[in-house]
C-alpha cells in the first residue's frame, strides 16, 4: 500500500460520514480559530503599545513625585513634590548628555478630581489641561501646526493664553479659526470649579493616542498661569508644582548615567537619602509593556491549549468509537489482506488528515474572526494582527494533536482479530 | 497444494475447552471443486478459517504450497491472504458505502498494485456485473452482492477461492445463479474451489464431497457433478 492509497482511503472514510467528521473536526476548528484570534489580538495590543510608547519621543526620560507608602500601600502621586525650580536646576547642571528638559502638570483625565472643561460660547467639551514650559514642543517632539507656542514671557507674565489641541480645536470652533478667540477653561467638579478666560494662540499639531491618553485631546497652557490663580492647587512656598519632568537625552545609551547624575542631584536638592521621586525611561516603559504583554501571551497560549487538548480528547474519543463501529470493516480489510500496519496507518492518517483539515478550517475561521471583530471595532481600537508564525503553530499544532489522538485508537485497530472482526456485530 | 495433517483446533469458551477439530487430515490438489458438508458445530466453518489463514490450528502442520503456516508471522499470513487465498462469506461481508468495483479493487490496494480498476473492472466482467459496477452494496441484491464478494475473491488470481456457506443468506434461485458463477470459474478457469455449506443440492455441483462430524472427517468421497439436474435438485 503506497502513502497516496492511505491518504486515499482515509479520505474515502472522512467524505462517506461528513457529519461526523464535521463534529469530529469542530474541536479543532474553534480551538485553532481562538489560537488565531487571540494571539492576533494580542500581537496587535503589543505592536500598538510599543508604537505609542515610541510616539511620545526619542530618548526620553520622565521624572515623577515619588510615592508615599502608608502601611506598606504606595499612594500614587502623593509624594513630597516636584518643581519647576528642580527641572531648572537639572538644565544649570548642564549635563552633556541631556538635549532638553520640559516640566508639566496636568489636570483632568485621566485624573478624576480635577475634570477639566474648555468652553466657547455654547460649545462645551471636557478634555485635559497640561501646563507646561516652551521647551516641550521641542523635548516631548510635538509641535505648534498654526499660532505660536508658550513663550518663556507667558511663563513670566503667568499670561492667560492656551494652545489647543486638534480634537479641542475640532470640537469648540469647527472649521473657525480659533486663534485670537477667548476660550473659559474650567476645572473641578461642577459644585466646586474655578475657571479663567484664555486666549488661544495656537494650535498643535494631530499627534494621536499615547501611552493612556489622546494627545490631541488637551489643553495647553503657561505652566504657572492657573496653579498661581487657584488657591487649592498652589504651593504654599510660592514654587510650581509639577507632576512630571520631561528630560530628552543625546543618546539612548546615557540612560543609566543620566538616571545616576540626576538622581543624586534631586536627592541634595530634597535633602533626602532616599529618593523622594521615579525616574522612568522609555525603555523602561517598553520593558514593561513587554512583561505585560507576556503573561497576556501566557495566558492566551494556555487558554488555546486547554482548549486544543480538549479537541483532541474529542478525536481520540470519535477515533475509539469508530474503531468499535468499524470492526466488521477491519476485518474484512484484514481477510483480504491487510497488514496490521496497513490498518494502523489507515486510522492514524484518517485521525491526523481530519485534525488537519480541522486546523486549516480553525486558522480560516480565525482569521474571518479578526476581520469581523476589526470591522465592527469589537474590543475598541485594538488592531488584528495575524501572524504566520501562530498560523504555522496551530497547523502544526492541531497535526500533532491528531497524531497523539489517533495513535492509541490506530493500535487497537491493527491488533484486532480478523475472525474476532469479522463475527462482529 | 493444500496438506493438512493431524489438525486441531481447541478454543477456550469461560472454562470450558472446545475441541472444534481432532485430527484432521486433508489433501487438496489444484483444479479441484469440493464441498465440505457436515452439521453444525462439526468445525466446518473452523476448517475454514484454517484453511483461509485467518486462524492458526492448535496442533498438526498445515502447508501451503509447502510451506508450513505455523512458522508463519501475521504479517506473512496476511500476504498469504493477500496473494494464494480467495474468501467468499455467507454475510458477503462487503464494505457500506463502497462502490463494487472498488471492494473489488481492495486485495490489490493491499498489494500495491497499479491498473486496479481496470483488473476489478475484469473481474466483475466474469461474474456478470459489468452494469453494476459504481452500485453500492445498498443498491445491489443479495445475489449481486455475492457476486461482488466472489469477484473479490478471484481478483487476485488466488491458489484456492474459499468460500463459507456462500448461499446460506440467499433464496434457492439465486443460490443456484451463485454457485453456477463457482462452476464456470472451476470448469472454464480452472480455479480450485473449496467451500462449506450443509444444502444437499449445493454440495451436487462438486467433484468431491468431505463430511464432517465432531471435528472429525468421517467421509470423502468423490461426487459426480450434478449440474444437468440441478433444476430437479432445486425443484425437490
Amino acid at each position: 500500500m503506497t502513502l497516496a492509497d492511505v491518504f486515499l482511503t482515509a479520505l474515502a472514510s472522512m467524505t462517506s460520514n461528513v457529519l461526523r467528521t464535521l463534529l469530529t473536526m469542530l474541536g479543532i476548528i474553534i480551538g485553532i480559530g481562538a489560537v488565531i484570534t487571540l494571539t492576533a489580538a494580542s500581537e496587535g495590543a503589543q505592536q500598538g503599545v510599543g508604537e505609542r510608547i515610541r510616539g511620545l519621543g526619542s530618548n526620553l526620560m520622565f521624572i515623577r513625585p515619588g510615592a508615599v507608602e502608608q502601611g506598606g500601600i504606595q499612594l500614587p502621586g502623593s509624594g513630597p513634590g516636584l518643581f519647576l525650580e528642580d527641572a531648572r536646576a537639572i538644565e544649570a547642571a548642564q549635563f552633556p548628555y541631556i538635549e532638553g528638559v520640559a516640566s508639566q502638570a496636568t489636570a483632568g483625565e485621566p485624573d478624576p478630581i480635577l475634570l477639566t472643561q474648555a468652553i466657547y460660547l455654547g460649545q462645551n467639551t471636557s478634555t485635559s489641561l497640561l501646563g507646561t514650559e516652551p521647551s516641550y514642543q521641542f523635548v516631548r517632539d510635538f509641535y505648534v501646526e498654526s499660532g505660536r507656542f508658550i513663550s518663556e514671557d507667558d511663563i513670566t507674565k503667568k499670561a492667560l493664553v492656551t494652545v489647543l489641541g486638534a480634537d479641542v480645536r475640532e470640537e469648540l470652533f469647527g472649521s473657525d479659526d480659533p486663534i485670537g478667540k477667548n476660550v473659559r477653561i474650567v476645572i473641578g467638579p461642577a459644585n466646586f470649579n474655578v475657571g479663567f478666560n484664555f486666549t488661544v494662540i495656537g494650535v498643535m499639531e494631530t499627534k494621536g493616542a499615547s501611552a493612556a491618553t489622546n494627545q490631541d485631546d488637551v489643553v495647553i497652557v503657561p505652566l504657572p498661569s492657573f496653579q498661581a490663580r487657584v488657591p487649592f492647587i498652589r504651593d504654599p512656598r510660592g514654587r510650581t508644582n509639577v507632576n512630571q519632568i520631561n528630560i530628552k537625552l543625546t543618546d539612548r545609551s546615557k540612560s543609566e548615567e543620566a538616571k545616576d547624575d540626576i538622581s543624586a542631584l534631586l536627592r541634595q536638592r530634597h535633602s533626602v537619602s532616599e529618593n523622594d521621586f521615579r525616574i522612568q525611561t522609555q525603555t523602561d516603559l517598553l520593558d514593561t509593556a513587554t512583561e505585560v504583554e507576556r503573561s497576556l501571551q501566557v495566558l492566551v497560549v494556555s487558554i488555546a491549549l486547554i482548549s486544543l487538548i480538549v479537541g483532541g480528547i474529542g478525536i481520540m474519543n470519535i477515533m475509539l468509537v469508530s474503531v468499535t463501529e468499524r470492526t466488521r470493516e477491519i476485518g474484512i480489510r484484514k481477510a483480504v489482506g491487510a497488514k496490521r500496519i496497513d490498518i494502523l496507518w489507515q486510522f492514524l492518517i484518517e485521525s491526523f488528515m481530519v485534525t488537519m483539515l480541522g486546523g486549516t478550517l480553525g486558522v480560516i475561521a480565525g482569521i474571518g474572526a479578526t476581520e469581523i471583530a476589526q470591522r465592527f471595532a469589537i474590543g475598541g481600537d485594538t488592531t488584528y494582527v495575524v501572524t504566520p508564525l501562530w498560523v504555522l503553530v496551530g497547523l502544526v499544532v492541531a497535526g500533532i494533536t491528531g497524531i497523539i489522538a489517533g495513535v492509541y485508537p490506530a493500535w487497537r485497530a491493527s491488533r484486532l482479530d480478523p475472525i474476532e472482526a469479522l463475527r462482529h456485530e | 497444494m493444500i496438506r493438512l495433517h493431524g489438525v486441531t483446533k481447541v478454543y477456550r469458551m469461560g472454562l470450558q475447552r472446545v475441541h472444534a477439530l481432532q485430527g484432521i487430515d486433508l489433501e487438496i490438489a489444484a483444479g479441484e471443486f469440493l464441498a465440505i458438508m457436515g452439521p453444525s458445530g462439526s468445525g466446518k466453518s473452523t476448517l475454514m478459517n484454517i484453511i483461509g489463514c485467518l486462524d492458526r490450528p492448535t496442533a498438526g502442520t498445515f502447508e501451503l504450497d509447502g510451506r508450513d503456516i505455523q512458522q508463519l508471522n501475521d504479517n506473512q499470513l496476511a500476504i498469504l491472504r493477500n496473494r494464494r487465498l480467495g474468501f467468499v462469506f455467507q454475510s458477503f461481508n462487503l464494505l457500506p458505502r463502497m462502490s463494487a468495483i472498488d471492494q473489488v479493487a481492495l486485495p490489490l490496494l493491499y498489494r500495491g498494485a497499479i491498473n486496479r480498476r481496470k483488473v476489478a473492472a475484469a473481474a466483475l466482467k466474469l461474474v456478470g456485473l459489468s452494469d453494476r459496477a459504481h452500485h453500492k452494496p445498498t443498491q445491489l441484491s443479495g445475489g449481486q452482492q455475492q457476486r461482488v464478494a466472489i469477484a473479490r475473491a478471484l481478483v487476485g488470481r488466488p491458489a484456492i477461492i474459499l468460500a463459507d456457506e456462500p448461499t446460506g443468506a440467499l433464496d434457492t434461485k439465486t443460490s443456484m445463479d451463485v454457485m453456477e458463477v463457482f462452476r464456470k470459474l472451476n470448469e472454464e478457469f480452472g480455479m480450485t474451489i473449496a467451500f462449506v455449506t450443509h444444502e444437499a443440492d449445493v454440495a451436487a455441483y462438486t467433484r468431491r464431497i468431505v463430511l464432517l462430524r465432531d471435528g472429525r472427517v468421517v467421509s470423502d468421497e468423490p461426487n459426480t457433478p450434478s449440474y444437468k439436474i440441478a433444476s430437479e435438485a432445486s425443484g425437490a
